[in-house]
């Protein structure tokens, strides 16, 4: 067994400092959890790296997880710092098929903020809370020194209830599966892109930030037998896929062409060399299905969904695209986050 | 999406494909300078849709790749001076000099920011009157026009608090070096379309002429790209070698009028380094005289910067299409884009990150590409 170290496991010489890139949820967080934090820990439920750990207490199944809430601007179209915090713990719940029910509500709040911009955050959290069917039953205010803090962050956690006997994780994925996304790619990383950088575009991009408990428990109750969930937040769907590939040693093979990516999206993306494939989103998931009950996950998931691909079992832990010229290529999870292109 | 969509269609890439296929009767290496068009050639997997008699080898296109670890040195200097806002363009954020990259100079304190034009680093130097901005103008001629304009400008309104650290390079003379190189294998080029919009093609039409090699001005798109080839094929089998403009809805045999005389105004021809390749006599841009106070270096003193490239990296060699990322032996093992050799690996438009995003698996598997 891994005895207790004092020295840091990623050498210095590597990164001496925490990069922004370390938050990014691409290969460099990837490396920092791997390295330094689950070893550490090292704990039978987190081993499945779930967006939430399944707990069992005499015999009923809970789901529970923690988020922070970093957004930069706190307002933003579609959304605010507010309902992310709701949503984004909301949906790590739904995609261990819990059925969110009790979330605290921690604030970092930077001394100087107008008590307005306060209030209007704690006004949509309730409605988001509302909309998602939880309730805030405990929490916390700290107030650091002016400048110490980007106004705001909060910190949700989660408790939600899980009804049915389903195992899902990316362990559970089969070949043959059936790839299903719930709708349309990267409106949440474009509308914080465009108004942080005061970037206009000919209409305004509005955040897809959304509770995904209810399409999952539909599913759930439709009797399809979901394998696996993944909510695509930061880093994109690609980053999503290739967690999913390397737990379940698959071959996740998607068609670009069958992504729904909305026009304003796609061109905002063209403009700045972005991939949508990698640019994050705050209401969609991934389901995977058995291809036999593909046709009734998608009426259960409603509107927007679509299969996007298929599991393979030719190659291990790979994700692969087809072009839109029909040509197949790998898809890799970045070191850290996209960053706009000189020309 | 307009103007995108229809250089994206599949029957007509395909098409195009099938017409290379039977004009092709032996073999021709090509290179694309672009890396804008080296990674939509492997995004999109265009190479794979060629006849096996055609190569393609990947060319100095990528400004980021081309900027030498003295000049990435001297921005991180800069960068670290107290009072200081740094602006740069994204991608030259974790580009490694020879002592870190901008990345981590954020990390220990440095005020590093990223803009989407000069004019945003000009007009928060506006703002912010009581500080120093300084933008790292990096870019081929495709990105030297909003240069030029952000510093006539700071002329124009007297904005004493901006400057700007040059790296501006050009595209003939690169090509002429690797033209000019003992076994050269570059028969015809896919000339940058973007920096075309620009300049115009002119530039090119001596050097067809001298080393009788076609170039074709090309778009960005797969079809645009599978075109280009197509064309520039046509060239070499027919014993052709002119200058042609596949990308004919934005480019114009003269450029951009306007843009040409903004460069002019306030940059003169200068000899420039190219990282991995070396020093290269009127290759790049630099400040004229009269516009010698918006120059960084000379202002912030970080002007005598020497610094040594790794020893690994092959950048050189895959900047001049002499080798492939895939022939690096430290490439995907010892380089990789979390612990990057040379900017080739981490450059959005660079060569080995191309291969590394699109095909390291393809890499690794087979060993070949």
């Amino acid at each position: 067994m891994s005895e207790f170290t004092l020295s840091c496991p990623i050498p210095i010489s590597d990164y001496p400092q925490v990069l922004l890139a370390h938050g990014s949820g691409g290969k460099l967080m990837h490396h920092l959890l791997e390295k330094l934090i689950v070893p550490t820990f090292a704990s039978p439920i987190s081993a499945d790296r779930h967006d939430g750990a399944t707990l069992t207490f005499n015999g009923s199944r809970l789901a529970f997880t923690t988020d922070s809430f970093v957004v930069k601007p706190l307002f933003f179209p579609g959304g605010d710092i507010g309902t992310l915090a709701v949503n984004g713990t909301v949906n790590d719940l739904a995609m261990c098929g819990a059925r969110p029910c009790y979330l605290s509500l921690s604030f970092i709040l930077e001394e100087g903020l107008p008590m307005e911009t306060l209030w209007r955050v704690v006004q949509s959290i309730r409605a988001a809370a509302k909309a998602a069917d939880v309730q805030i039953v405990t929490g916390d205010i700290k107030v650091v020194d002016r400048g110490k803090g980007d106004g705001m962050f909060i910190n949700t956690a989660g408790i939600g209830v899980i009804e049915h006997s389903l195992t899902i994780a990316p362990r559970m994925v089969r070949e043959g599966d059936a790839i299903l996304i719930n709708g349309d790619l990267g409106r949440h990383g474009m509308a914080i892109m465009a108004a942080r950088e005061g970037l206009t575009f000919e209409t305004t991009i509005e955040s897809d930030c959304a509770p995904l408990a209810a399409p999952v428990l539909r599913l759930i109750e439709a009797g399809v037998e979901v394998h696996c969930l993944r909510d695509m937040t930061r880093g994109g769907m690609a980053s999503s896929l290739v967690e999913i590939a390397k737990g379940s040693g698959l071959h996740l093979h998607i068609d670009e062409a069958r992504l729904p990516i909305r026009d304003d999206v796609r061109a905002a993306c063209e403009i700045l060399g972005l991939d949508p494939l990698y640019v994050a989103n705050e209401g969609r998931f991934v389901a995977f299905v058995p291809q036999a009950q593909a046709e009734k996950a998608l009426e259960a998931i409603g509107e927007g969904a679509v299969q996007v691909g298929v599991v393979l079992a030719d190659a291990k832990g790979k994700v692969t695209a087809q072009s839109g010229i029909g040509v197949s290529r790998v898809v890799d999870m970045l070191s850290g986050e996209q960053l706009p292109r000189i020309c | 999406m307009r103007y995108v969509d229809e250089y994206r269609d599949a029957r007509a890439v395909h098409k195009y494909a099938e017409l290379l296929a039977k004009l092709t009767t032996r073999p021709w290496t090509l290179m694309e300078i672009c890396g804008g068009q080296t990674h939509a050639i492997l995004r999109f997997g265009i190479d794979a849709l060629l006849p096996p008699q055609i190569t393609l080898l990947h060319g100095p296109g990528c400004p980021v790749c081309v900027t030498p670890s003295e000049l990435i040195d001297k921005a991180l200097e800069i960068a670290m001076q107290p009072n200081m806002i740094f602006t740069s363009f994204g991608d030259m954020w974790r580009v490694p000099g020879s002592r870190g990259d901008l990345l981590s100079c954020k990390a220990r304190g440095a005020d590093v920011r990223m803009v989407y034009s000069p004019l945003d680093a000009l007009k928060l130097a506006q703002r912010q009157p009581e500080k120093q901005v300084v933008f790292f103008a990096v870019g081929f001629e495709t990105t030297a026009p909003a240069s030029a304009m952000a510093v006539y400008q700071a002329a124009k309104l007297g904005v004493t608090n901006f400057s700007i650290l040059v790296s501006h390079v050009l595209v003939p003379p690169a090509i002429e070096v690797i033209l000019s190189a003992e076994g050269n294998r570059v028969q015809a080029f896919l000339a940058a379309g973007h920096v075309c919009t620009v300049m115009g093609y002119t530039e090119y039409e001596p050097l067809a002429a001298k080393y009788r090699v076609p170039f074709v001005v090309t778009g960005f798109e797969p079809l645009d790209i599978i075109e280009g080839i197509y064309m520039a094929v046509k060239q070499l089998e027919e014993g052709r070698a002119e200058v042609e403009n596949q990308y004919a809805r934005a480019v114009r045999r003269e450029g951009n009028a306007g843009a040409i005389a903004l460069i002019r105004e306030v940059f003169e021809v200068v000899p420039r380094k190219w990282r991995g390749i070396g020093e290269i006599p009127n290759s790049g841009l630099g400040l004229r005289a009269a516009y010698a106070a918006f120059d960084a270096e000379k202002r912030f003193g970080a002007a005598r910067y020497t610094a040594e490239e790794s020893g690994e990296c092959i950048s050189g060699l895959i900047l001049q299409g002499a080798k492939k990322p895939s022939e690096c032996p430290a490439f995907g093992t010892r380089c990789t884009p979390e612990r990057p050799l040379g900017a080739t690996m981490v450059s959005s438009e660079g060569a080995c990150a191309a291969y590394y995003r699109y095909r390291l698996h393809s890499v690794s598997q087979t060993g070949t590409t």
